[in-house]
């Protein structure tokens, strides 16, 4: 019954299809808005679930001299992401379900789906895709030290626990990590790591169509592509609640959670359509210098209890 | 990543709409060389026009370009003209009046187009729709005119075919007041804002004596500090009988090239409100029919620089020779220096900073970059072309 339990969690709700749907529905909210923005009209709501089905059905084209990486390096990141949605789903409903060091393993999930891409694109055997995933590498060692580093902010905040139903918990008790100043700064910081994760404008250069032509993705298509997008799509769920838990986590009531999650997703598409994309050696220099000293002060204000 | 890679841009690549192809020579993210290989879509435009009537070469020229879709045809009617003895003789002065405005709405709508490209180009995709969104209007002036949003077809040997109505006056100046606050605020978004100077200063550079060696030409070279302008240089139209400054910068980057565009949209604003203000009535043709023994040259700052044309005529009614130089040709050229050195970032939007236009630019051999022989020439591709209709025709069983 547990097993069954479990599965369901991780397939259903609310892991797997779950996270996807609102993550594609949260993909067409930017659509849209990024179309009105733009005075365009933008797609209709299932806009993104056609796409996915239409995906499906297309062939799936495997370079010459491609590795079976090549066919399972979306699947790496489909499963890990996955495994990311359903515990901070299911520490959202129990928060005392979950074990300790949860907040460690969230972490490192995280960074798989963008090593699953880098993977991908190295079997794949295209120039363009091999500069797509040294830009993706780049970016992956530029915005993961201002992440940790703002996390590490919230441990020391919560009461130097790396659980997160520890860290829901404590806010519930004693309010928002945002509420202080080196909440404030660590939130600021991992906005920008948020919008470098999802891969967005600003830091799309791993991807930038008009420079490398989709870059890492170059190759792929049909399934393989499909599976891309819907862990984009969970990605785009999954980095905001993470936010949410670690920054805004006191009234984690159903309304609260989508006022929130809204007001995230408003702020990435808002910095999304006001910038130009960066270069590479910027997007790095911007997360070593600025980023990372603005997180490493959030931390010393932490231990100083500001 | 340290080992060498081509990165190949194009021939079809979501850079640039036209086929165009830049070999980049790339060690880790940094260009060391580049190869600019040409001339995918070599429609034999010269060749055409000596086919042609005299007065039916206009349109065809109009089909060069679509967005210099004025200039190639005033500079073909400008060596026209010269063969019989100069435009200013020729042609009914309220002629030479819509001839500028014309010209001058085209440079407006180019000058848009090309900065909602150049936005695209670094993923700004909100400049670039929204610079696509004042332009509509100013297409709309142009159907208003001219009957066509993007071949104008006004321009004709001895005058212009299409009058400008008083009753549209007042719309296309109302159109110039509304794009005064556009431009103000394209203004304020490129030169303000720190992240697109940390995108454009100081990215392929071209100096000054860099932009005189290649002969560069419109806002290329005077954004690299090169103050020419064939609207001041050889006045046409009535460019001499207005106010207006030309824009020069000094620093050669793709900033300055932004900021030459973006200023010279108001230039182009002053020049129409000026020419509306001033144009006298009268007929606008001086109906032309016979083009006498000769040979002329007719050109004219196309937005992308200068356009030239020759044209000698023997006294048929078909031109025996047509020359076109088209400003991309000698532009692009450019990229040789400005876009090496770069990384790839930054060489895609150099190479667009030129505004380059491909069509315009179809008389270019295919040399090999190792041994600098010529791999295919024009004729070579004549040749194939005529090989190619000989298999068709074979697998269809025509003969002829």
């Amino acid at each position: 019954m547990k097993a069954l339990i479990n599965l369901f969690t991780y397939l259903i709700f609310p892991g797997f299809l779950f996270s996807a749907c609102i993550g594609l529905i949260a993909g067409w909210v930017d659509r849209k808005v990024t179309a009105r923005i733009h005075w365009r009209v933008g797609p209709p709501w299932y806009q993104n679930f056609v796409d996915i089905v239409k995906l499906l059905g297309k062939e799936t084209i495997v370079p010459a001299g491609a590795k079976m990486t090549f066919l399972l390096a979306p699947y790496l990141g489909l499963l890990s992401l996955t495994l990311v949605a359903a515990a901070l789903g299911s520490n959202i409903l129990s928060p005392l379900e979950g074990f300790v060091g949860d907040l460690i393993v969230v972490l490192y999930l995280l960074v798989v789906p963008a090593v699953a891409l880098i993977i991908g694109a190295a079997s794949s055997r295209n120039p363009l895709a091999s500069v797509g995933l040294s830009r993706e590498m780049k970016l992956v060692l530029g915005y993961e030290l201002p992440f940790i580093l703002s996390v590490i902010t919230v441990i020391i905040k919560s009461g130097i626990t790396i659980q997160i139903g520890e860290i829901i918990n404590h806010q519930i008790n004693f309010g928002s990590n945002i509420a202080s100043i080196s909440g404030t700064l660590a939130f600021l910081v991992s906005i920008f790591c948020m919008q470098a994760k999802l891969g967005f404008v600003p830091f799309d250069a791993s991807e930038a169509e008009q420079e490398i032509m989709g870059g890492v993705l170059i190759e792929y298509s049909g399934l393989p592509l499909a599976i891309f997008k819907v862990t984009k799509a969970i990605l785009l769920y999954t980095m905001p609640l993470f936010l949410i838990i670690l920054f805004m986590g006191k009234d984690l009531s159903p309304l609260f959670i989508i006022a929130k999650f809204v007001l995230l997703l408003v702020i990435i598409v808002l910095i999304k359509n006001t910038s130009p994309r960066v270069r590479i050696d910027q997007a790095l220099r911007w997360f070593w210098g600025p980023m990372s000293f603005l997180a490493s002060a959030a931390v010393i204000l932490a231990l100083l209890g500001k | 990543m340290s080992h060498k890679v081509i990165v190949p841009i194009g021939p079809y690549h979501p850079l640039q709409e036209e086929p165009e192809f830049f070999r980049l020579h790339v060690d880790g993210e940094k260009v060391t060389d580049i190869d600019i290989i040409i001339g995918y879509m070599h429609r034999g435009i010269e060749e055409l026009s000596e086919h042609k009537h005299f007065h039916q070469v206009p349109y065809l020229v109009e089909r060069i370009c679509g967005i210099c879709s004025s200039s190639h045809p005033y500079a073909y009617v400008l060596a026209i003209e010269d063969i019989l003895g100069g435009e200013a003789n020729v042609v009914p002065e309220r002629a030479l009046y819509i001839r500028t405005i014309v010209d001058e709405l085209q440079r407006l709508h180019s000058h848009l187009l090309w900065l909602g490209l150049a936005g695209h180009f670094i993923g700004y995709n909100t400049v670039w729709m929204w610079a696509w969104r004042y332009r509509e209007p100013l297409l709309d002036l142009f159907e208003m005119i001219t009957g066509n949003r993007n071949h104008y077809g006004i321009s004709k040997i001895g005058g212009v075919i299409h009058d400008i109505k008083d009753e549209d006056i007042p719309a296309i100046k109302k159109a110039m007041d509304d794009l005064v606050p556009a431009a103000n605020m394209f203004k304020g978004a490129v030169m303000d804002d720190p992240v697109i100077h940390a995108r454009l200063k100081g990215v392929g550079i071209l100096t000054k004596q860099q932009a005189i060696d290649w002969c560069t030409v419109g806002p290329t070279a005077r954004a690299s500090g090169v103050d020419i302008d064939v609207r001041r240089d050889d006045p046409y139209g009535v460019f001499d009988k207005v106010k207006w400054n030309v824009i020069v910068e000094k620093e050669g980057d793709v900033f300055a090239k932004a900021v030459v565009r973006i200023l010279e949209l108001y230039e182009s604003v002053g020049i129409i409100r000026q020419c509306l203000d001033k144009m006298p009535k009268g007929p606008i043709d001086a109906d032309i029919k016979d083009i006498p023994p000769g040979e002329g040259i007719g050109h004219v700052e196309a937005p992308r620089g200068e356009c030239f044309h020759y044209v000698r005529s023997d006294g048929t009614n078909r031109p025996v020779r047509h020359k076109i130089r088209a400003p991309s040709y000698v532009n692009i050229a450019s990229n040789k220096v400005a876009a090496v050195g770069q990384t790839i970032s930054d060489t895609t939007i150099t190479l667009a900073a030129v505004d380059p236009c491909y069509c315009c630019t179809e008389r270019v051999a295919v040399l090999d970059k190792k041994t600098d022989k010529q791999v295919l020439n024009g004729w070579d591709l004549i040749k194939l072309s005529q090989e190619k209709t000989e298999k068709i025709k074979k697998r269809m069983g025509i003969n002829v």
